[in-house]
């Protein structure tokens, strides 16, 4: 889900189809080990209460003594926290694999590594790849299900909205000043310095970059060409960056203006306090929404284990760490409500004014046929 | 039979790294989402978006194609000219040798840490007053691409041509010269004609080696997939266009016909070129 290109040595084509060559000729050792408890295996249990409650749900999970997870930035969205507390908690020992890679690539690997132990337990998605794959997903609801809104999960459990965030602009405060707006961005004082997360054709966040510039340029998320043409503008006035930004390049200074999720910028800032004065903008009228999707793999090798982390996430504990982290929980209305809601991380999320827009799949659909044919015309 | 027994492993490693990969490439090429036969993903390709690809590709790999053949060419006949065995021939040869292999994302990298917004060479500039800062001339398919691949291509060239030019026997000249011809006469009409299959030969490699590499330009470029093997990639990691996979097969039986074509032109001269040197 994270970056937009996995970096890979060789050949792209070369090295992908030789995955699925290798991925032929591996063999197919089975490790499930579904913990039978309470009278249902673990791996169709729908909820915890299927295999007799949380404790015993505990003791499956710990039998398994794993949980496979991938494509877990440790610095996005405070992943690292979240797994170290989950660790901490049950005992059990998290195998974090790719960090990096994208949510087309966990599904891969799911596929790949069907049937042996290393299969990916849990897929941290965006919404787009999530909803193509359900078919690969168990059903499962966890405690806190009711608070999720309906809106944001699906109703059998297959999927649930876990955190998000709206899109915005990051800046260096001692190097650039500070943008008001989107257009702000075309005068000379950011020449050579504006970059966008992702190309827009392949990854989420690129993608809602080009949705929030269209939007304040008077674009609607039914039309995002003013997006594209306002980047082009930006291109041809020298501004913009085609370097794909990163943590490094944000410290080293290469990219001083990056448009991406708030909480990515916000725990940016955080990690550089003392070094760096890195702010972020949430440009008003132009408020861009996105989730990520948390599902369980229907083949997941320690099916307990996957549960359990699930249980976690969704709990005030992994949610007030998401927040900890400048992301939004999916929860934040009841945890607010119940005053479980960690207020001083609540206060420091970037101000919003104006309604959050989150694009319906035909929005997003039109979106992207418009960028496959436009993107690397405007900025080639 | 032994012979058979030793090149067995060899066999077997190129099945499952390129066979097995061609094989699903090509067939996916004419396959739709569901398994079906079509001939979508093939139209895919007249796509504007796909045509460009292919043609910078195309251009970006002839280009530095020349300029290595050529530069290394020279650099190649200046290294034959030293002594045999000597230091700086041993230098060149194996400087060129750990050149020739230098890509991908360290390669990348040394040109963002030496040219790039923070290099010292950018910083070193504008402490001299001249500003590079705002260009971001190396993150662009062509000037930076072009400039990035040739630091490869030179050494590649090298390594691969000088066998030919210490093929030239020094006989042949002082025949030339004994029957009176110039020094002209002779390149033009003796050494020239011997090294042009290897120099053509030798150039066709260097289009294939940029054609096909990606992590360099990965590296560098992030946006707008300018080049074909970005394009490509694009296709099966995307999260934001789906279900494209076999476009990019396509694409990639695209390339695959591309660098055949000029492969066999490479075997043809090669043939040519063995018959002259007398191998």
């Amino acid at each position: 889900m994270k970056t937009p290109m996995a970096r890979r040595s060789g050949l792209a084509a070369l090295a992908a189809v030789t995955l699925i060559g290798l991925a032929a000729c591996s063999p197919p050792t089975s490790t499930s080990n579904s913990g039978s408890t309470g009278g249902v295996k673990a791996s169709s249990a729908t909820s915890a209460k299927d295999l007799g409650g949380m404790a015993a749900l505990v003791d499956a999970a710990k039998k398994e003594g794993t949980l496979n997870v991938i494509a877990l930035p440790p610095d996005w969205a405070n992943y690292g926290a979240v797994i170290a507390g989950f660790e901490a908690k049950y005992g059990l020992k998290v195998n974090s694999a790719q960090p990096d890679a994208s949510s087309a690539d966990e599904i891969t690997a799911a596929k790949n590594l069907k049937g042996q132990s290393t299969a990916p337990d849990v897929f941290d998605l965006g919404g787009v790849v999530a909803s193509a794959n359900t078919a690969i997903f168990a059903a499962y609801k966890v405690a806190t299900f009711d608070d999720v809104p309906a809106t944001l999960k699906d109703a059998n459990g297959l999927w649930v909205n876990d955190y998000g965030g709206y899109m915005s602009i990051g800046y260096d405060a001692g190097k650039v000043p500070a943008p008001k707006t989107v257009a702000d961005l075309l005068k000379p004082a950011y020449r050579g310095k504006v970059a966008l997360n992702g190309d827009p054709t392949k990854a989420g966040a690129g993608f809602s970059g080009v949705v929030m510039a269209a939007l304040a340029q008077g674009g609607t998320a039914d039309d995002i060409s003013k997006g594209v043409a306002f980047f082009k503008t930006l291109k041809g006035a020298g501004n913009f960056l085609p370097i794909d930004p990163t943590p490094a390049t944000v410290e080293s200074g290469q990219t001083p203006v990056v448009f991406d999720w708030d909480y990515l910028n916000v725990a940016q800032g955080a990690k550089l306090k003392g070094k760096m004065s890195w702010k972020t903008v949430i440009p008003a009228g132009a408020v861009v929404g996105g989730y990520y999707v948390q599902a369980i793999n229907k083949d997941a090798p320690d099916p307990a284990a996957a549960r359990l982390w699930q249980e976690y996430l969704y709990s005030d504990e992994g949610q007030n760490l998401w927040l900890k982290g400048g992301a939004r929980p999916v929860r934040e209305e009841a945890m607010v409500k119940a005053g479980t809601i960690d207020q001083a991380a609540y206060a420091a999320l970037p101000k919003a004014t104006g309604t959050p827009v989150f694009l319906t799949s035909a929005q997003r659909d039109k979106a992207n046929t418009y960028l496959s044919a436009n993107w690397a015309k405007a900025i080639g | 039979m032994g012979a058979l027994l030793g090149v067995l492993p060899f066999f077997a490693y190129t099945t499952i790294f390129l066979a097995i990969p061609t094989i699903i490439v090509v067939v996916g090429a004419f396959l739709d989402g569901r398994g079906h036969p079509t001939l979508g993903n093939l139209r895919a390709l007249a796509q504007p978006q796909v045509v460009s690809a292919f043609v910078r590709s195309t251009v970006l790999s002839a280009v530095t194609a020349t300029l290595g053949a050529v530069f290394g060419a020279l650099l190649a006949y200046a290294v034959s000219t030293a002594r045999e065995g000597g230091l700086l021939r041993r230098l060149v040869t194996s400087l060129c040798g750990v050149l020739a292999q230098f890509g991908g994302v360290t390669l990348a990298f040394a040109f963002v840490a030496t040219v790039g917004f923070q290099g010292f060479v950018t910083l070193w500039l504008e402490h001299l007053g001249i500003d590079l800062a705002g260009s971001i001339w190396l993150f662009e398919p062509y000037k930076g691409l072009i400039l990035v691949y040739t630091y490869f291509q030179i050494p590649l060239m090298l390594i691969v041509f000088l066998p030919a030019v210490e093929g030239l026997k020094p006989q042949w000249g002082e025949a030339a010269e004994s029957l009176g011809g110039s020094t002209w006469d002779y390149w033009r009409h003796v050494a020239g004609p011997i090294l042009a299959p290897s120099f053509i030969g030798a150039m066709l490699l260097l289009f294939t080696n940029a054609f096909s590499a990606y992590a360099t330009a990965a590296a560098l470029i992030s946006q707008g997939s300018p080049i074909i093997t970005l394009l490509i990639g694009g296709t099966f990691s995307s999260e934001v266009i789906l279900g494209q996979e076999n476009v990019g097969k396509a694409m990639a039986l695209g390339m695959v016909a591309i660098v055949a074509l000029v492969m066999t032109i490479y075997a043809l001269l090669e043939r040519r070129a063995t018959k002259w040197l007398g191998r």
